[in-house]
């Protein structure tokens, strides 16, 4: 085989190995790296822990009430900015993207706390809400941006050109025809806010655990066999909801 | 308010409270100084930036830059050759682009507690050799999670500039006699160079601003920045102080991107 | 009203350029009108003017005699007919139809629909999606989107560029015969004179902003205003002060009467229905003389390269 073949199949082994690794062992009945036999054990642990369930729902409910509203104000911000520029938005979302997460993350929680004091608002689900809202709008953006780059201008004239307010020339031609990317960025923003954990973990506040912060939990506590099975679980579950996101893509 | 403005302006409301505003209120609180039970009051001061100069911190940001420039280099030299193959493979292109992509879709916590469950003393390396190595909980298992985590971020920018690389080029210079090597050194690297710059710079700056990997992979030994704000927002509970160290992280990014979007490798990232 | 359309004064200033210049025309109502000019000449920019996608930096747009500059394009009776047709990818030929009969809330939007398909013989596509349309199939559907809803006027931008040259050819005498089954004014921009000069009834040929002519296609190829007219029509020989098209230019062995000039041949192109002949005059200047085929001439041979005196066009 050609070394650079070779080097390529050991690089790509390499970046698949480890999480191979974890998802064999899940099924390890043993509970540490001494293979014991095949046993759905931990995965039933995993379903019975009543804090992961917890920090599931937790991380669904984010999730679904951030993902929609980051996509359309994301969605709404890219078409703005491509029907004519917005430099200020756009270096805005820009800072937002090099911003590092912890950086990112402990801002808003001097933001909170600083509305917590004037306002009473304490933490919780609905900090981490805002927060993923922030900072998804930046991905939305970058993907519906995208799009927007091969569309055709004449499209909308053509529609206002018939009869079609602006308006109606977005919502009954433009959106229709991207709506595939919409999906899209739709699926990454669940994605990235299902994931994120350093910032959730410094805006949640006590009762508002999400899943990544359990499993951070039960990792510094030390190698868990529960973790290998949900993490295995979370590698499948992401696998596929990329996987379609990338075929709408490309539609 | 005509229909651009309306579409945007939940964008620019929201980003205005909760980026701007935000980094605002880290700004003010760099100047101000801590209270006796962790709040934040006056006087006004620089003292947290001249205290960012004591050799323990100093210490920090170096460790910090030496590890983003290993990360770097390493995500460089071993993303290179990937980056090169891919963009030979013709049709398999797609294939090899979402198999190195499949990985880094999944959970970054998750990648990252695999390399734990791998490397720690009772880990799967540890296991297999019959040793009782400490692979962990040092500067060489952050750098690992680092580069595990943030290759694509090379090798996809480096795939767009070689894939777009004139094979003509190559042929010329095996016309005047350069063999594969030379040619890669003298013909291929010269010109993909902004390529390189862009992968290395959107690798650099996440791994300079890293948290969880040295928080999991170093335990606490490994201290970066971003672990440094991590600890003065939480447990130190001095927000003053880490609002300077978050302004230092955002400062070193913020000159490098700089440098950047001015070089040739812009370009390629756009 | 006769006068459907009139743009009185019209300038647009772009950031570094003047696109459109103290522009003014008049068009009558039901005619075949082209604005003609090179790329650059600010034909597609007064186009999208008067369709109300771009606002005139000075001027009036008058449509039937009442001013509609500050109207935006889906409160004006114009349609537009666009260079790559526009078609909506997620509707059918037959939905890409009834899209405005539905803005306007015109009633019977499918009948009326189907009849204009009907119209440019289309009616087999209707659920037919634009990516399965070839390209002379998308230019139809887009007039007929247009044409359904009966405007004032309907613009056509460049609307034969995008088609193959014998495609091009079958299409041009489709949209006269369209237009003169209908009685819509339309107003056509190219950058064709062949294509201008074979559609229009009157055509305005256009330059850095301005109309250097407006007037039928004889009198602006026999009769053209300014010397950028008369090359931009087509090829010119200068004699003197006196311009000859290459097809009033014959070429005698002998010396004939009237005025003529002695010249030596160059060479001779086939061009298939007729032959080029490129000359030389004395004075070093050169001629292209449009001749018919069989004519016996040779390179090197001395001619004479004579015209009849009112096929001279001259300018003051």
């Amino acid at each position: 085989m050609k070394p650079l073949k070779l080097y390529a199949a050991l690089a790509l082994a390499f970046l698949h190995a480890p999480l191979l690794v974890l998802i064999a062992f899940s099924f390890n009945a043993g509970r540490f790296t001494v293979w014991e036999g095949f046993s759905l054990h931990w995965y039933q642990a995993a379903f019975a822990d009543t804090q992961l369930a917890e920090g599931l729902i937790n991380s669904l409910i984010i999730a679904i009430v951030a993902a929609p509203l980051s996509t359309v104000i994301g969605t709404l911000a890219a078409y703005g900015m491509w029907r004519r520029q917005a430099p200020v938005l756009a270096g805005t979302l820009y800072l937002s993207l090099v911003t590092p997460e912890i950086v990112t993350g402990v801002s808003l929680l001097a933001l909170f706390q600083w509305l917590f004091r004037f306002l009473r608002l304490p933490l919780g689900l609905h900090t981490v809400i805002v927060a993923h809202v922030a900072f998804s709008i930046a991905y939305v953006a970058i993907v519906i941006s995208a799009r927007l780059r091969d569309y055709d201008r004449a499209l909308e004239e053509a529609a206002m050109d018939l009869g079609a307010s602006g308006w109606r020339a977005f919502t009954r031609v433009t959106l229709p025809v991207i709506a595939p990317a919409i999906a899209a960025a739709a699926l990454l923003s669940l994605v990235v806010s299902f994931d994120d954990y350093v910032i959730t973990s410094l805006v949640a506040g006590v009762d508002s655990e999400t899943l990544p912060m359990v499993i951070y939990a039960m990792a510094r506590r030390g190698v868990s066999p529960i973790v290998n099975a949900v993490s295995a679980l979370i590698v499948v579950a992401f696998g596929v909801l990329i996987l379609i996101s990338q075929r709408l893509r490309e539609k | 308010m005509n229909l651009r403005r309306l579409c945007l302006l939940p964008a620019r409301v929201w980003t205005a409270l909760f980026i701007a505003a935000p980094l605002a209120i880290v700004c003010a609180y760099s100047l101000l100084t801590r209270g006796d039970y962790g709040g934040v009051e006056q006087p006004w001061t620089l003292e947290n930036f001249t205290r960012l100069a004591d050799p323990l911190y100093l210490a920090i940001l170096w460790r910090s830059l030496v590890i983003a420039t290993l990360s770097t280099a390493l995500c460089a030299l071993l993303g290179f050759p990937l980056a090169l193959f891919i963009a030979r493979a013709g049709r398999h292109k797609n294939l090899l682009l979402q198999l190195l992509l499949l990985p880094f879709w999944t959970s970054f916590l998750v990648r990252t507690y695999a390399w734990l469950f791998i490397l720690r003393d009772t880990g799967l390396i540890n296991t297999i050799l019959h040793t009782h190595l400490q692979l962990l909980y040092n500067d060489g298992a952050v750098l690992l999670g680092l580069v595990y985590n943030f290759l694509p971020f090379f090798v996809l920018p480096m795939y767009a500039t070689l894939e777009k690389l004139d094979p003509a080029l190559l042929e010329a210079a095996a016309d005047l006699g350069a063999k594969p090597f030379a040619t890669l050194w003298r013909v291929i690297i010269p010109i993909s160079a902004p390529g390189i710059a862009a992968g290395s710079v959107l690798v650099f700056i996440p791994c300079l601003g890293a948290y969880l990997t040295p928080d999991l992979l170093g335990g606490g030994k490994t201290v970066m920045l971003g672990n440094l704000v991590q600890n003065q927002f939480t447990t130190a509970r001095d927000w003053p102080f880490g609002s300077a160290a978050s302004l230092l992280l955002m400062l070193a990014s913020a000159l490098l991107l700089a440098a950047l979007m001015r070089s040739r490798a812009a370009k390629e990232l756009m | 009203m006769d006068q459907v359309l009139e743009l009185r004064a019209i300038s647009k200033q772009f950031p570094n350029h003047r696109a459109v210049d103290s522009l003014s025309l008049t068009l009558r109502r039901g005619g075949f009108y082209s604005l003609l000019g090179p790329s650059g000449c600010g034909k597609t920019t007064t186009l999208r003017i008067v369709g109300g996608f771009e606002q005139p930096t000075s001027g009036e747009v008058l449509l039937n005699g009442a001013v509609v500059n500050h109207l935006k394009p889906w409160r004006r009776d114009v349609c537009t007919v666009f260079q790559n047709y526009a078609l909506f990818p997620h509707l059918t030929a037959l939905q890409n139809v009834e899209f405005g009969l539905k803005e306007r809330r015109i009633p019977h939007p499918q009948s009326k629909a189907l009849k204009a398909l009907e119209m440019v013989q289309l009616e087999s596509k209707r659920d037919s999606f634009p990516a399965q349309l070839s390209g002379g199939e998308k230019q139809r559907v887009a007039l007929a989107r247009s044409l359904v809803l009966e405007p004032q006027l309907l613009l056509l931008d460049e609307p034969l560029a995008a088609l193959d040259p014998g495609l091009r050819k079958k299409m041009r005498a489709e949209l006269k015969a369209m237009q003169r089954h209908t009685g819509i004014t339309f107003l056509f921009v190219t950058h064709d004179q062949e294509e201008a000069l074979s559609l229009s009834d009157k055509l305005a040929v256009m330059n850095h902003g301005r109309i250097e002519q407006f007037g039928t296609a004889e009198d602006v190829y026999l009769r053209p205003a300014t010397p950028f007219v008369a090359g931009f029509l087509g090829a010119l020989n200068w004699f003197g002060e006196a311009g000859i098209r290459p097809e009033s230019t014959r070429v005698s062995r002998t010396q004939p009467d009237g005025p003529s000039l002695p010249a030596t041949v160059e060479s001779l192109l086939f061009l298939g229905n007729c032959v080029h002949l490129n000359a030389r005059l004395e004075d070093g200047t050169r001629a292209i003389a449009e001749i018919p085929r069989g004519n016996e001439f040779a390179e090197g041979e001395r001619v004479h390269i004579h015209w009849h005196a009112e096929d001279e066009i001259r300018f003051q």
